[in-house]
């Protein structure tokens, strides 16, 4: 378990090394000037003297391997520099913006496995049955359906002509429910489907026969036995899109005007706050990374034909 | 038995709507200018948010602009930059794939490890950082796009040429002496070719959604363009007087992306081509 977990931590570097390396290039490739960038993001007017000792104070004096190796030092050190904004540290504007964002998301993935585990179960039980067929139609539509459009739609619905829950913001239960359903939308067309496809291949399994043989309960069979290793592709498809909810809530902020990470992330492309950009990138990465291992173990505890020696082979 | 043949028809109908409905989609986009009863950009204050006429059968939107024309030419934006991705991310992703595979070695490894890297990301948050760096705008979108796309058609492609490496017609190829490039341009291309097309009518789909997603951020298709994301995003602003400025576009997108969807998976259930998530 702990070489497994140390292994897989590990595993972490490159990738976030490579987050960093091919951020470094694009900005060094990008016709945008740092030392511009900070002085239009921070409305000065640029004068020679100003944007030298701007480029001065940036390091890009430097040759390109040292400034390389600044950047992942102070990025190991958890310092994304400042915001050419607002001139505080990415770092704390990251911190206060994050919670809504982690708020949104979790309540979206929260709303998507309330629906989608019983839909799909219930569509891989009762194959071809109109329960089916709706969840087929289902996750057609929210596999198609441009969530920015589908926000508005919602909007229109929901907060104009029926009046029942707030346009935009943050505080109340209400103010989650529109956004969360945007979200969710995407999450729900594909658990759906995975659910029932896992479900489908569970129930030919011989541990299902066996089961039946010894008599015990239908229900039973499928809650105690089937669901808890069909849910588990489920899981993994939880941390691998976990990048349509990350790109999810940065669309579905902006419809809403919610506060959070997403919406900074996109005046951030706009001011050309390049240490804001640089930060999402990495931040996500690392993210997307956790989250898969954090999937990955708790697996391990739901089929139990998973072992850990096995996957130390990793 | 019956039920297979069943499950074919069934596929076999989706498959036809599907490609007629794109097929529609297509022919919009190119006969856009001799269809478009407007000039899509041509502003008229005096008529602005005016309701559907004979001149003007979808009305007009907060410029005066007709409606139908937009959209019209809308398909033109959103299927040709898609295409133009698919076209060009496949090219890449065929050059990279064949040499990883054929040549194997450190070539190989190499660029595997950099696709790993660039999979290792989120997709979009990659584009947007990468448009966030390059700045907003149409080619922006579509390099950010295609650099994100192509890792995924040269690791299937790569995986599809180490097996096919392995067979005997690649070996009596070999010794009846056809030159490397020869083998790849006539044996290996022609054989990958069919499952990365089915691959790529759920990739487009996904090309046309981002798209739409990158221009309602501000980020892609700048105004006066018309674009279906750009569309929503203008619209939305009379969502309370006229909200069909936001509804049609939005509809296009639906129509468009499930019809990729549909066929992709309809396809590669077919052929037995496995899909990415």
């Amino acid at each position: 378990m702990a070489t497994y977990l140390i292994k897989r931590l590990l595993a972490i570097i490159p990738i976030v090394l490579f987050a960093i390396f091919l951020m470094f290039i694009l900005i060094r490739l990008s016709p945008v000037d740092p030392a511009e960038a900070y002085l239009a993001a921070a409305n000065i007017h640029p004068t020679e003297g100003l944007l030298a000792e701007k480029r001065q104070e940036f390091g890009l004096d430097q040759s390109l391997i040292v400034q390389y190796f600044q950047t992942v030092k102070n990025i190991v050190q958890l310092d994304f520099g400042n915001s050419y904004v607002t001139n505080t540290p990415v770092w704390q504007e990251v911190a206060a913006r994050m919670p809504a964002t982690i708020q949104l998301a979790l309540s979206s993935i929260l709303l998507a496995v309330i629906v989608s585990v019983p839909l799909g179960f219930l569509s891989a039980v009762y194959k071809n049955s109109l329960i089916d067929h709706f969840s087929r139609l289902l996750s057609y539509l929210g596999a198609s359906i441009p969530q920015f459009w589908l926000g508005y739609i919602l909007i229109f619905f929901f907060a104009v002509k029926l009046d029942l829950f707030p346009v935009e913001g943050r505080g109340t239960w209400q103010h989650f429910v529109l956004p969360s359903v945007t979200l969710s939308m995407a999450l729900i067309a594909i658990y759906t489907r995975l659910l029932r496809a896992s479900v489908l291949e569970e129930l030919e399994e011989v541990y299902v026969l066996y089961a039946r043989t010894r008599g015990i309960k239908e229900k039973a069979i499928m809650v105690k036995h089937v669901l808890r290793i069909a849910i588990s592709p489920m899981l993994t498809g939880l941390g691998m899109n976990l990048g349509k909810l990350l790109t999810g809530t940065i669309i579905v902020e902006q419809v809403f005007s919610w506060p959070g990470f997403g919406r900074f992330f996109i005046e951030a492309i706009f001011n050309r706050d390049i240490p804001v950009i640089q930060s999402y990138v990495v931040l996500a990465a690392c993210l997307f990374i956790v989250c898969n291992l954090i999937v990955d173990i708790v697996q391990l505890y739901l089929d139990p034909r998973i072992s850990w020696k096995g996957r130390t082979e990793y | 038995m019956i039920s297979s043949i069943r499950v074919g028809a069934k596929s076999n109908w989706a498959i036809a709507i599907c490609a007629v409905v794109l097929l529609v989609f297509f022919l919009v986009s190119i006969l856009a200018p001799w269809i478009a009863p407007h000039d899509p950009i041509q502003v008229n204050l005096a008529l602005k948010l005016s309701s559907p006429s004979w001149e003007y059968p979808l009305g007009t939107d907060h410029l005066g602009r007709c409606n139908l024309s937009r959209l019209l030419y809308g398909a033109r934006v959103s299927l040709g930059f898609a295409s133009l991705i698919f076209v060009a991310s496949l090219g890449v992703g065929l050059l990279v794939g064949t040499i990883a595979g054929y040549r194997g070695g450190w070539i190989d490894l190499f660029l595997m490890r950099f696709c790993d890297g660039v999979m290792a990301f989120p997709n979009l948050v990659l584009v947007l950082g990468i448009v966030g760096l390059l700045g907003p705008g149409l080619w922006q979108v579509v390099l950010a796009l295609m650099m994100v796309q192509w890792v995924y058609y040269a690791r299937m492609i790569r995986g599809m040429v180490v097996s096919m490496k392995q067979q005997n017609f690649i070996t009596a190829a070999r010794i009846s002496g056809s030159s490397t490039g020869k083998i790849i341009r006539r044996h290996l291309v022609p054989n990958v070719l069919p499952p990365i097309l089915v691959m790529g009518t759920l990739e487009m789909g996904w090309a046309i959604m981002d798209i739409s997603a990158l221009s309602f951020l501000g980020l892609g298709i700048q105004p006066p363009t018309p674009e279906w994301g750009a569309m929503i995003q203008e619209g939305k602003n009379f969502i309370r007087s006229q909200p069909e400025l936001m509804l049609y576009p939005g509809l296009m997108i639906l129509l468009v992306v499930i019809s990729f969807n549909v066929l992709g998976e309809s396809l590669s259930e077919r052929f037995g081509v496995k899909r990415r998530y």
